[in-house]
């Protein structure tokens, strides 16, 4: 079986309930951490910017800057991953509500807005960025599979990668039906280097996920949000130990062990 | 940090579009220069603009075993799927590596948001209406999960959605799993289908041609909506060695600059040029012939011709096809390919269809009408909203079958 390893360089985590990833450190070592409030600070936006994105990049942006700050690394030249399982769903929405209604009154900045790769368009414009960007997704898989998508590139072409995995909460008979009720987003700075600090070592699994404890809250957003997927791997990088199964595809798991350095 | 990678085996390949269901009827409507283009009979309400609608999609029917995926983007990758024997390509390449040895990568903008449309024009009691009520179609994942399971594969299996780009980036996450071992082969491709969300939505743009599109008019009005499905299988060399068309690379850019609209400069574009120049070895000397990105949009035509026209020598002949197929958006990227790769094997240019008054911008480079002459290396552009840059290189494996 071939593995990878990537070494982890910056986290970055925001939901309603978590600022950042000390958060969710604080509320793994049995804290209650204060809740950051309904909308993200996305500050790497300009103020035009940040009034017309939608919910989903706010989050993605916000967990995006905030893994780049700790990993110290610039983000003119970082290639980039942005994975959601579904987009901006109350964009979905929208549009098609407008479109059952009077299509020909469909808003421009929206549309454009609902592109799956919003969230890396506006990123890389945001922060002057040409390297290569992307937007994938894999349903309920999309952390696992946004991992394996980050790790190989980081990899495969020698470099650091941005790896971003955000949900919006749904909205109108589109959210019932789905049932994503809660926004969260979390990002990874994963690099090519191997011999010091955090690493994740992957590697192909055909086992089903499974992953250590983890507190009631934590798996109550797991089922609100199909992005807090990655909340298993974020608890082993916040303990400094532990392995977990992701879900990659419906048919393939990543297994994923924490390496770390004395 | 530049890293040169090694040429693919394109072993099987198919699309299926306005021009016709498989490649022999791909080749036929490019040598006639046939457009298959047409008013608008579509959208839900009049909109008055011409589409390249795939006749009969309406009436394929999915095996029962995948009902729930059922919807027009599925019903297109099913025919496309069927298409010059690629399903049994595919199931036989699944048998040779094994299902876990194959990943499925798949390039859409819209999926089957078709479904999710048609949802909210019936809704009962604020919910979607019962034969829709079906997680699996209203994600934009629906295309590649029923496709896996429609192959039964066990690799990795992800949708890259970065609009017009989408299903050209496809053969660069596919490339890289393989260079690294993770796989042995990959099936890539992509399927977008007509829906309102994309023709309203570029209209709200302003970017939707009331006339058939013609890429690099001097009068040029805007896009054609199409739609099309289409599909490679790529493996390595080593393992199909008689294989007579490679992927040489893929190159990848942001453009940094707009949600929708191209840098007028074509930085980010010269940038994803470069960097497949740098992967395959390659440059610009040595190429034969580009499939442009060339949508007929004001502004991507004009960044595109003057990007042909400073970076490649006058026998580099050029040419968009989408007045033909009209803009396939998330299916771009591989049916353009697949034309690359067909324009490669027999050895012609395909005319720049559409055209009455070339822009002024365009240089000597255009080929305005099919033109016949070997080809060696052969590129293909795709551009996307967002900024999303892929640029593909193709060649013919044999270079004494082809002589400049």
């Amino acid at each position: 079986m071939h593995t990878l390893t990537v070494q982890v360089e910056g986290i970055g985590l925001w939901s309603p309930q978590l600022a950042d990833f000390n958060a969710l450190r604080h509320l793994l070592a049995g804290g209650m951490p204060a809740a950051p409030g309904i909308r993200p600070a996305a500050a790497a936006l300009s103020p035009n910017e940040r009034r017309r994105a939608p919910e989903s990049v706010l989050v993605a942006i916000e967990a995006a800057s905030q893994a780049i700050a700790l990993s110290g690394r610039t983000m003119e030249n970082l290639a980039c991953v942005f994975a959601s399982a579904y987009g901006d769903q109350a964009t979905t929405d929208y549009m098609c509500r407008v479109l059952a209604r009077v299509p020909t009154e469909l808003s421009p900045t929206r549309f454009h807005n609902a592109v799956h790769n919003a969230a890396a368009g506006y990123w890389t414009i945001a922060t002057a960025c040409r390297a290569p960007s992307s937007a994938i997704c894999a349903g309920n898989a999309s952390f696992g599979a946004g991992l394996l998508e980050a790790a190989v590139l980081a990899r495969a072409e020698d470099r650091p990668v941005l790896l971003v995995c955000s949900d919006s909460a749904g909205i109108g008979p589109l959210g019932e039906l789905i049932g994503c009720t809660s926004a969260f987003g979390c990002a990874l700075v994963v690099s090519p280097s191997t011999h010091t600090g955090t690493r994740l070592r992957l590697a192909a699994t055909a086992s089903a996920p499974r992953h250590p404890p983890l507190p009631a809250e934590c798996l109550a957003w797991m089922r609100d949000n199909s992005s807090a997927a990655g909340l298993p791997l974020l608890a082993m990088l916040a303990n400094g130990d532990g392995d977990c199964v992701l879900v990659a595809a419906d048919q393939l798991g990543l297994h994923v062990q924490m390496e770390t350095n004395a | 940090m530049r890293v040169t990678t090694l040429p693919l085996a394109v072993s099987a390949y198919t699309a299926t579009s306005a021009l016709g269901l498989g490649l022999d009827a791909h080749l036929e409507a490019l040598r006639q220069q046939h457009s298959g283009l047409r008013t608008n009979d579509f959208s839900s309400a009049p909109l008055p603009c011409w589409i390249g609608r795939v006749a009969g999609v309406e009436h394929v029917a999915l095996p029962s075993n995948y009902a729930e995926w059922d919807c027009r983007n599925n019903r297109l990758a099913w025919l496309g799927l069927k298409q010059d024997d690629f399903l049994t390509k595919a199931r036989a390449a699944r048998e040779r590596y094994g299902a876990a040895r194959l990943a499925l990568l798949l390039g859409t903008s819209t999926a089957s948001i078709g479904a999710t449309e048609e949802g909210y024009r019936r809704l009962e009691n604020e919910r979607l209406p019962a034969d829709l009520h079906r997680t699996s179609i209203h994600t934009p994942h629906s295309l590649t999960a029923f496709v896996a399971a429609a192959l039964d594969i066990k690799g990795p299996c992800m949708t890259i959605s970065t609009a017009c780009s989408s299903s050209a980036k496809v053969f660069a996450s596919a490339q890289r799993l393989i260079r690294l071992g993770l796989v042995d082969a990959a099936i890539v491709g992509g399927v977008d289908s007509l829906c309102d969300s994309t023709l309203f939505g570029f209209n709200a743009l302003e970017l939707v041609s009331p006339e058939p599109c013609r890429p690099f008019d001097a009068a040029r009005r805007g896009i054609s909506i199409g739609e099309a499905a289409g599909f490679a299988l790529l493996e390595r060399i080593d393992a199909h060695t008689d294989a007579p068309l490679h992927l040489l690379g893929c190159g990848e850019s942001s453009d940094a600059h707009h949600m929708s609209t191209p840098d007028p400069l074509g930085v980010g574009a010269e940038l994803a040029l470069r960097d497949v120049f740098d992967r395959a070895g390659l440059d610009a000397t040595q190429v034969d012939y580009i499939n442009l990105h060339g949508t007929a949009s004001q502004k991507n035509d004009a960044m595109e011709a003057g990007l042909v026209a400073r970076m490649f020598p006058l026998h580099t002949r050029v040419s968009s096809t989408k007045g033909l197929t009209g803009h396939t958006l998330g299916a771009a990227g591989i049916v353009e390919a697949v034309i690359t790769l067909l324009a490669l094997r027999d050895g012609f240019v395909p005319g720049n269809a559409g055209v009455s008054e070339p822009d002024p911008a365009c240089s000597e480079h255009f080929a305005w009408h099919n033109e016949t002459r070997p080809l060696q290396v052969a590129l293909s552009h795709s551009f996307g909203f967002g900024g999303s840059n892929a640029c593909l290189a193709f060649a013919c494996a044999d270079r004494d079958a082809c002589t400049r």
